[in-house]
């Protein structure tokens, strides 16, 4: 199971996880990679844990779901404290900085960036924090091209959106240092 | 640029259908199923067909079975409380012959249960669920692709042998998205209705000639009249009384299967060559069955993968032929052991069958897998 | 002239029929039939044999549908307007008949029955009314009258009973009317209307179950049932002229609601036309 990269994806319902798990899927596809997708949820539309999980390959997936994630997203406290347990190891975690980071995470893996913040504030809409998000691990990991990922949130977001959408993505990306990126690179087995 | 595009099994169900000719879609939200019937309202107008919320399961089904008495190929889709709530009406499309697909999410039950977990407890339901003898196809898929070709199967089995085909899903595959190339549509084989007998010498409706099983169908509407019943009938279509003629009936509607499981019966089987351990499982257990088998072979263990993708009938003479080389078999999947009863049956205690099986709504994992082999010793 | 339309609108193979001497359920047959055949007979409808679809469900009136040389699908207890609905989504061309009792359609049916008035399918609904479940031997149903007797109201019904035209009426039906045995000329008219009217339309005929409903409540023999409907059931023309004092206990029949709503496959026509258009 080595060459798998396990992706999960965690915060509450209406702040798009799913969505952001299913555009990296999507990226995954189009830069002729395997995927699976897959995500859990409570009744609640809105509030409530809900949770999705993308494993990538260069190679067939069988099993579908994540078992220890190589990368997190958080964007609750709730998510970040229950979803921080089971990791793989050198795991890299990337959260919300509003959000107060657990201590026995190793701080080299952790990217605590305004995602929440910059949406509402530098991109100007609040729902498109999963939109920064998707900008940010795609700087950080490099997992696909800027063209790959932005192709990807065309399929999945409506008409007439593209703009909004690219400036997400961007400011998302700026989020990210030339350090983190160096540091954070994933090469696929 | 990959020709692929992300897709979630669920999606799949209704561009596959599509694609064999589904043209009513005919249902009742409810999860793990509901983007099916999202996507029926989406996609059916735009190829011509109709999409229609009912107001519950039973009319979901009664609808469907309309639809294809009138001509269209129909389908429905559901998850265990709805498909409790079909059942009536799918014995009367068995007992009618009348042709139609109904989708089965499965998701953990009792009950209300746990609606956005996955499970396989419907096994049994797909079988046993109606009332009285009658017979039954369930086809069930393992991933976004299969999910697409083989609900075109079901349609083409739907049609072949005149009866209502169970498209036994799981919520892991409905909810799990993909990247699929779809085939060409144009290399697809899809089942046509047969041509009328009527023009023929016999003007029966029912009635089939000697050595076959399954009558022409004459949809409404096309200058014929005819009854349908789901009372015990002659090939006239009518009721009778007559205990001779309703149990040549019943004969008849359960030999459409039972004799034809050569044709029916589908199975993939992985490493079984020189396999001494074979994991049984069908639907979305079989992706962790997959990467424990691998994981096994790379540990040098002799376990290999036994799936029935057709899961009724059970591929009992595929189960038999690999008996002599099994030293044990280990049937995984999701609920109490149902599938499992097949495999003891099948193997009437000449193998040793172990079972590793989940009621919880968690999904079971390669590691759970490896841990049941080296309890069995492999 | 009755033969005649036995001859050709029955499969006299199959009669005669199950239903007990004095049934009215014969005499709503006979009026479907009649209404069938002005329509076939006449040039500016486009009603024909093969374009009729007979649909039933379970209970005396269902069985119905196999008496009667059409299309027919005698389909599950409850069921039959689900099963109709499926029918005339498939072809909206076909002209979708619905026969079926006071206990298939408003009690085991209710659901499907307010559905389908709310979505005003172009279906045709005639209810043999004969306030009991005459096929299981005299059970109360939805219409029995409360405090009448019924073999599991031995000590009087205590439900209280539908209306089953003002039902559909209240659940949106674009055409509901009622109509009876006695007056089976009215009543021939009125079904024939509701087969011409674009949408939902549902006639609720009362029929006459001497055997059980009326043995039971001591309503006499058939003839004497009919006599009360003749007494107490008025023709709408002349309902609306009587007095209070006249009207007390009797019931109108006719029209009851009658109203221009869009009819849904052709709606459903326009929404593949305008999803065909943007491709």
């Amino acid at each position: 199971m080595s060459n798998r990269y396990e992706m999960r994806f965690a915060g509450s319902g209406g702040q798009g996880v799913i969505l952001a798990s299913v555009i990296m899927a999507e990226a995954a596809v189009i830069a002729g990679l395997k995927t699976v997708q897959s995500q859990a949820y409570g009744p609640e539309a809105r509030g409530g844990v809900s949770k999705a999980e993308t494993v990538v390959s260069k190679e067939q997936i069988w099993y579908s779901k994540v078992t220890l994630p190589n990368f997190l997203l958080a964007l609750t406290q709730a998510s970040l404290n229950t979803y921080t347990k089971t990791l793989a190891e050198g795991a890299v975690v990337m959260m919300d900085d509003s959000l107060d980071c657990p201590a026995y995470l190793d701080p080299g893996r952790v990217i605590a960036i305004p995602i929440l913040r910059t949406a509402k504030e530098k991109v100007g809409k609040a729902f498109t924090a999963n939109i920064v998000a998707v900008g940010a691990i795609n700087a950080a990991l490099q997992l696909f091209t800027d063209e790959e990922l932005m192709e990807a949130v065309k399929r999945h977001i409506p008409a007439g959106t593209e703009e909004i959408n690219r400036k997400a993505l961007d400011a998302g990306k700026e989020l990210i240092t030339p350090e983190q990126a160096a540091a954070f690179v994933h090469h696929l087995g | 640029m990959s020709k692929a595009v992300l897709m979630q099994g669920n999606e799949a169900a209704v561009e596959g259908a599509i694609a064999a000719g589904m043209r009513v879609f005919a249902g009742y939200p409810i999860t793990p199923s509901t983007e099916i019937a999202e996507q029926s309202s989406l996609r059916l107008p735009q190829v011509g067909g109709h999409f229609i919320q009912m107001e519950d399961e039973i009319s979901s089904i009664a609808a469907v079975l309309g639809a294809s008495a009138a001509g269209v190929k129909a389908m429905t889709a559901t998850s265990g409380p709805g498909f409790s709530l079909m059942q009536e009406n799918l014995g009367y499309g068995a007992m009618a012959e009348i042709p139609c697909v109904i989708v089965d999410v499965q998701r953990a039950g009792p009950s209300t249960g746990l609606p956005t977990s996955p499970a396989q407890a419907d096994y049994m339901q797909a079988r046993w669920g109606t009332h009285g003898d009658h017979p039954v196809i369930a086809l069930s898929p393992s991933s976004v692709l299969e999910t697409y070709t083989l609900i075109i199967r079901a349609f083409n089995l739907s049609e072949k042998y005149r009866t209502p085909v169970i498209f036994l899903m799981d919520e892991i595959v409905g909810h799990m998205r993909e990247g699929v190339e779809l085939p060409n549509p144009n290399n697809l084989i899809i089942n046509q209705r047969k041509p009328s007998f009527h023009d023929g010498a016999n003007k029966q409706c029912y009635y089939v000639p000697d050595g076959q099983y399954v009558p022409a169908m004459k949809p409404f509407g096309r200058g014929e009249r005819y009854n349908i019943t789901g009372l015990a009938h002659d090939e006239s279509g009518f009721p009778t009384n007559n205990t001779q003629v309703a149990g040549k009936l019943v004969s008849r509607l359960l030999a459409k299967v039972e004799d034809n499981v050569d044709d029916i019966v589908r199975v993939e089987e992985y490493a079984m060559d020189d396999a001494e351990t074979a994991i049984v499982c069908f639907g979305g257990t079989t992706r962790a069955v997959m990467s424990a088998v691998l994981e096994a072979r790379a540990a040098g263990k002799k376990v290999g993968m036994f799936r029935p993708i057709t899961v009724w009938p059970f591929p009992e003479k595929q189960l038999k032929a690999r008996l002599p080389q099994l030293r044990n078999i280990l049937m995984a999947e999701h609920n109490h052991g149902q599938m499992l009863l097949e495999v003891q049956r099948i193997v009437n205690d000449g193998t040793p069958v172990s079972f590793l099986g989940k009621v919880d709504g968690t999904v079971i994992t390669p590691a759970e897998i490896l841990a049941k082999l080296q309890e069995m010793e492999v | 002239m009755p033969s005649n339309l036995i001859h050709q609108y029955m499969r006299i193979d199959h009669l005669p029929h199950i239903w007990c001497p004095g049934c009215g359920n014969g005499v709503i047959m006979r009026d479907v039939a009649v209404a069938l055949d002005e329509l076939i007979n006449d040039p500016d409808s486009d009603f024909d044999r093969d374009n009729i679809v007979i649909v039933s469900g379970i209970g005396c009136s269902s069985r119905a549908a196999g008496y009667l040389d059409f299309n027919s699908i005698h389909t599950t207890h409850g069921r039959a307007i689900a099963f109709a609905t499926g029918i005339k989504m498939a072809n909206p061309k076909l002209h979708v008949v619905v026969l079926t009792g006071d206990g298939d359609c408003s009690a085991i049916g209710g659901n499907h029955l307010i559905h389908a008035a709310r979505r005003n399918l172009g279906l045709t609904v005639i209810c043999f009314n004969n306030d009991i479940y005459g096929m299981t031997g005299g059970q109360y149903s939805p219409t029995t009258p409360t405090g009448d007797k019924a073999t599991t109201a031995p000590y009087g019904n205590l439900d209280r009973p539908f209306d089953i035209a003002l039902l559909a009426a209240g659940a949106g039906a674009s055409f509901a009317a009622r109509g009876d045995v006695f007056h089976a000329r009215e009543t021939t008219a009125i079904i024939k209307q509701a087969m011409l009217h674009k949408g939902f339309s549902l006639v609720d005929v009362y029929s006459v179950c001497p055997t059980y409903y009326g043995r039971k409540n001591k309503k006499g023999d058939a003839v004497e049932m009919l006599k009360w409907q003749r007494d107490n059931l008025i023709p709408m023309n002349r309902f609306n002229v009587m007095t209070p004092e006249d009207l007390a206990g009797k019931k109108p029949i006719g029209i009851l609601a009658e109203n221009d709503f869009p009819e849904y496959s052709e709606e459903y026509q326009k929404l593949i036309d305008r999803c065909q258009a943007k491709k």
